[in-house]
């Protein structure tokens, strides 16, 4: 099966089990989980089911496409269930058997995995779920979002889509994984890791970032003023990822990285609190539907 | 009449770490709540897997014991009026009782007469009382809860069913909406849902559905398929025990195999291959007869042997993408040098307010320059030290010790022999993090030793600088461990340093860098007594009673190795009958001045020869205590020569007189000899036990 069925097949599976099928979002991020589809949504008593596919950027991980195992992108298939189902560890099984792969030829284990993303102020329980000894996929019941608690809780579900594929098509190297017919991930992303990589290392211009930053941050926090969560939060995924930028090329001093990392989460947290305001403000219209 | 009974709490996949206390508090809770019911039993034992914990207990009789109780009353004399009747108090205490005043009977209680009754407590049947073991699982605690769904209750993981049997019966109860049942499932992939048709038969039930309830039957079962692939393939399967321990609760029904990988992977560092065999892949590594790690793993699936080609594929194809990771390290990293790794440490953090490691590692240079003069090392002992102290973190930053942060120190020592540096120097960057656990290894060399003991010390001093002084359970940085682990070594290489100068140093050398310190005696003060309380729970340890570790550690631990000496010398002397004039000697002295200060001696004062003995006795003593070699022996000695003139000095002279000088210049010769007799030990807060 190649990458594009894959995502098919997920795409189908979850959208029978009522996900809302989104697209990936548009501001880069480093995770799946950072899409507000995920951060924002998690928060609050509403119930929300999505799943969608997230290209994740880590210009840290970037090998300019030599390592068979790291890239500057990767790509995460994310589920979110709100509340999480009594059955979710028998949703998620059956998703795999539907990728073809049969329990019964394999060893799948849930091995104990907590999760926390101090940037986020984010933090959950659960497992990485193991395929024959490869963690394939991250398992997590939210239990803290942008320093809220979650209630009710969200499951999470993050398939690591490469890794995945490298099994499921028997390869050693991702840039050999089809991703549909007569094209393999070397066609598509070769050239964008090794110049992403030779970007985010050499030829990056180190003032602009940081004076991007700066302004993300403060376009950020007007925003958030205003009561505009979703714009607001838009800034901060890009001061995310321009402090990933930076610290990747090592120009940030360890001093200034946990003062960089206090001004991310402290913005999401004010974010965090904000966008529960404002849905409790709507009257928390999703809540009302369900119960229609 | 008695019936078996049985529960289930079926799980999502418990973390492996907690099923083994988790089984245990199952166990513990479960006999006192019966027995707190009253309700007879003749076994009870308890299953876990990483999908349950049950509890089976047989011969659960049908219903309480029922028991007569004896109610105390109020006394006789308020039970009864003058002309002998009874009073309000006493019908109202058999109405409260369910009784009458003909059931009151009277009985002596510690010299006074009371009234009683006697109360009848019938059994109810156990049927009735069984679903509140829903408190019972409730109150299992776990190292770290969650909720899930919509439910309050935190608990390790989701509760997904409830087995709960009473003989035939089903026992109901409901948790998190939850409800009790005869249904369990099997193993998630090769069993089915199943009903239980008596407790009895669970663990036989269980196991036709691939499920090892049985903890340590799990555990014989990988043990044997190891010995028998031990002698099949001619190798050697050293057993970790906590490892094994983990891949037990890690799985259902166990299944052992063996895997491969190439050889050529064998020319990386054996601990960088072990800890991606065991800590990242739970697989235990494989060696040949002679002892040198093979190319093998061994893996513990959990299922039977079907497909098991595909999973060991599976497991072989993720083992050689961390070793071809590690290899790429390991080529990649000796492409550098040590400077360039320790130009790198200016960037990472140490602690937000002690600054870099490279910070901390300036400061380790000039504590060890220190403490090397304190030992009287040889120049070139002292040279190595000091580059020992230079490079000791440089690893940290290598991709190596990124990847595998649990090999800090073994990488270094790997890396720093590669380098070419002095092998000692090598072996001090590996030694200077042990020992890693209470009683973990202690460095084998001199200068290991000393970077170990300048690095924990930075780290305790600074930590408690800032303001991270540990708390009840709360201790992030392991300062009591390292403090420990100080006195340990110390005591080990019977070094003759006082840890109060240590921490004076190590305090002084902070507040040279960049580290602002608020309050500097009262954080002296905090960690003097952070130490001491480490020493008295050493002390204990070594079995020293703890009046006598409060006499010794009074005041500081100074030397530990001699104060160690002095309490276990205290520890005999104090059933010594020859010991008790110098004693009573010496503690008539400490009590006479607990409430007078220092102040100068006069001779010119003294007016009996008694006085002045006693005075020229003090000063050849104190002078000669100046210059001891801290023996704890010859020290007591010394200090015990005074305890004639002492005596002699009581026996011919009042100290309270009426004349204030002579009366105040008694008491400041006193005072001195007490303060010296303190740098001993504190000798009033012995209890001295011996004959009278």
């Amino acid at each position: 099966m190649n990458i594009q069925e894959m995502i098919l097949t997920l795409q189908k599976y979850w959208s029978e089990h009522n996900c809302i099928l989104m697209q990936a979002y548009d501001v880069e991020k480093g995770a799946g989980t950072m899409s507000p589809m995920t951060l924002l949504r998690s928060l609050g008593p509403e119930p929300w089911n999505v799943a969608y596919v997230e290209p994740s950027r880590r210009p840290a991980d970037g090998r300019y496409g030599e390592n068979p195992n790291r890239l500057y992108q990767h790509h995460q298939f994310q589920v979110i269930m709100k509340p999480s189902p009594d059955n979710i560890q028998e949703l998620y099984l059956a998703s795999l058997e539907k990728l073809g792969i049969d329990p019964l030829a394999h060893d799948i284990r849930f091995v104990e995995d907590n999760w926390e993303n101090p940037t986020l102020g984010a933090a959950g329980l659960g497992w990485e779920v193991w395929l024959d000894g490869m963690e394939i996929t991250q398992f997590t019941y939210f239990q803290q979002i942008g320093g809220l608690e979650a209630n009710p809780v969200s499951v999470e579900l993050t398939y690591g889509i490469e890794r995945l594929a490298s099994y499921i098509q028997d390869q050693e190297n991702v840039f050999d994984l089809e991703w549909t017919k007569g094209v393999t991930v070397r066609d598509i992303f070769f050239q964008p890791e090794y110049e992403h990589s030779t970007y985010t290392f050499e030829t990056s211009n180190t003032e602009m970032l940081f004076e991007l930053f700066t302004n993300y941050e403060r376009e950020a926090k007007t925003t958030m003023e205003k009561g505009l969560v979703f714009p607001a939060y838009d800034y901060v995924l890009k001061c995310s990822h321009t402090f990933n930028l930076l610290d990747a090329k090592g120009v940030i001093s360890v001093t200034e990285r946990t003062g960089y990392i206090t001004r991310i989460r402290n913005l999401a947290r004010g974010i965090a609190k904000a966008y529960v305001a404002e849905r409790e403000r709507l009257g928390f219209p999703m809540l009302k539907k369900e119960e229609q | 009449m008695t019936k078996d009974a049985l529960f289930e709490i079926g799980l999502e996949e418990l973390p492996a770490r907690f099923i083994d206390d988790a089984e245990h508090q199952l166990k513990e809770k479960t006999a006192a709540w019966l027995k707190g019911l009253r309700i007879p039993f003749e076994s009870l034992t308890t299953y876990s897997t990483p999908r349950r914990l049950a509890v089976l207990i047989t011969g659960l009789s049908e219903e309480q014991t029922t028991i007569e109780e004896e109610v105390k009353g109020p006394a006789e004399k308020i039970a009864k009026d003058e002309s002998g009747n009874w009073t309000k108090a006493a019908i109202g205490f058999t109405k409260g009782q369910g009784k009458s005043v003909e059931d009151i009977y009277i009985k002596d209680y510690k010299g006074t007469a009371y009234i009683y009754v006697k109360k009848r407590i019938e059994g109810k049947p156990t049927k009735e009382l069984l679903p509140d073991f829903r408190d019972i699982i409730t109150s299992i605690t776990f190292g770290k809860n969650m909720r899930w769904g919509t439910h309050s209750l935190r608990y390790a993981r989701p509760i997904r069913w409830l087995v709960g049997l009473f003989g035939f019966e089903i026992i109901p109860f409901e948790i998190v909406k939850v409800l009790s049942s005869n249904v369990t499932y099997g193993h998630r992939f090769l069993g089915e849902k199943v009903i239980i048709d008596a407790p009895a038969n669970y663990e036989e039930i269980m196991n036709q559905q691939y499920v090892m309830v049985d903890a340590q039957k799990r555990e014989a079962f990988i043990l044997q398929g190891i010995q028998e692939l031990e002698q099949e393939k001619s190798i050697q399967i050293p057993v970790d025990e906590d490892l094994l321990n983990e891949v037990r609760n890690l799985v259902e029904y166990p299944h052992v195999f063996l895997g491969e990988f190439e050889n050529e992977f064998l020319a990386i560092p054996e601990e960088v291959l072990i800890t991606s065999m065991k800590e990242h892949q739970r697989y235990f590594p494989v060696r040949s007869q002679t002892g040198e790690l093979l190319p093998y793993f061994v893996g513990v699936r959990n299922g039977n042997g079907d497909n098991l080609e595909t999973v060991i594929k599976g497991n072989e194809k993720v083992l050689r993408a961390r070793l071809s990771d590690a290899a790429f390290f390991y080529d990649e990293d000796r492409k550098q040098s040590i400077d360039f790794y320790l130009s790198k440490l200016e960037r990472v953090v140490f602690q937000e307010q002690l600054g870099t490691i490279h910070d901390k590692v300036n400061r380790l240079i000039s504590l060890t320059k220190h403490i090397s003069q304190c030992l009287a090392l040889s120049a070139d002992d002292m040279e190595k030290a000091l580059r020992a102290a230079e490079i000791c973190k440089f690893d940290l930053t290598t991709s190596m010790v990124n990847e595998f942060t649990e090999l800090q120190g073994v990488i270094g020592e790997k890396y720093a022999r590669f380098y070419g540096e002095d092998h000692i120097v090598a072996q001090a960057v590996r030694e200077h993090y042990l020992p890693k656990q209470a009683n973990g290894d202690f460095p084998e060399t001199v200068i290991g030793t000393i970077i170990s003991i300048v690095d924990k010390l930075d780290t305790i001093t600074g930590c408690i600088a800032v303001g991270l002084l540990p708390t009840g359970s709360h201790d992030p940085y392991g300062l009591r461990r390292q403090a420990i682990g100080i006195l340990k070594m110390v005591h080990q290489n019977k070094w003759h340093v006082s840890i109060e100068e240590l921490i004076q140093l190590a305090l002084t050398v902070l507040t040279e860098s960049t580290v602002q310190i608020s309050e500097k005696e009262s954080v002296a003060v905090n960690i003097q007594d952070f130490f001491l309380q480490r020493a008295a729970y050493l002390f204990k340890e070594a079995g020293v009673e703890q009046d006598i570790t409060q006499a010794v550690l009074h005041e500081q631990i100074g030397d530990y190795e001699y104060s160690l000496a002095k309490a276990n010398l205290l520890s005999l002397k104090r059933n010594d009958d020859n010991f008790k004039p110098i004693q009573e000697a010496f503690v008539r002295v400490l009590n006479l001045v607990q409430k007078s200060e220092a102040s100068e001696v006069n001779p010119n004062l003294f007016e009996t020869e008694s006085e002045k003995v006693l005075y020229q006795k003090f000063c050849t003593v104190e002078e000669a205590y100046q210059t001891t070699s801290r023996n704890a022996e010859k020290d007591l000695q010394l200090l015990g020569q005074l305890a004639t003139p002492i005596h002699a000095f009581f026996d011919h002279n009042m100290v309270m007189v009426d004349n204030i000088e002579i009366r105040n210049n008694r008491l400041a010769l006193l005072y001195q000899i007490a303060t010296l007799i303190k740098r001993y030990a504190d000798l009033t807060k012995i209890e001295w036990k011996q004959s009278f």
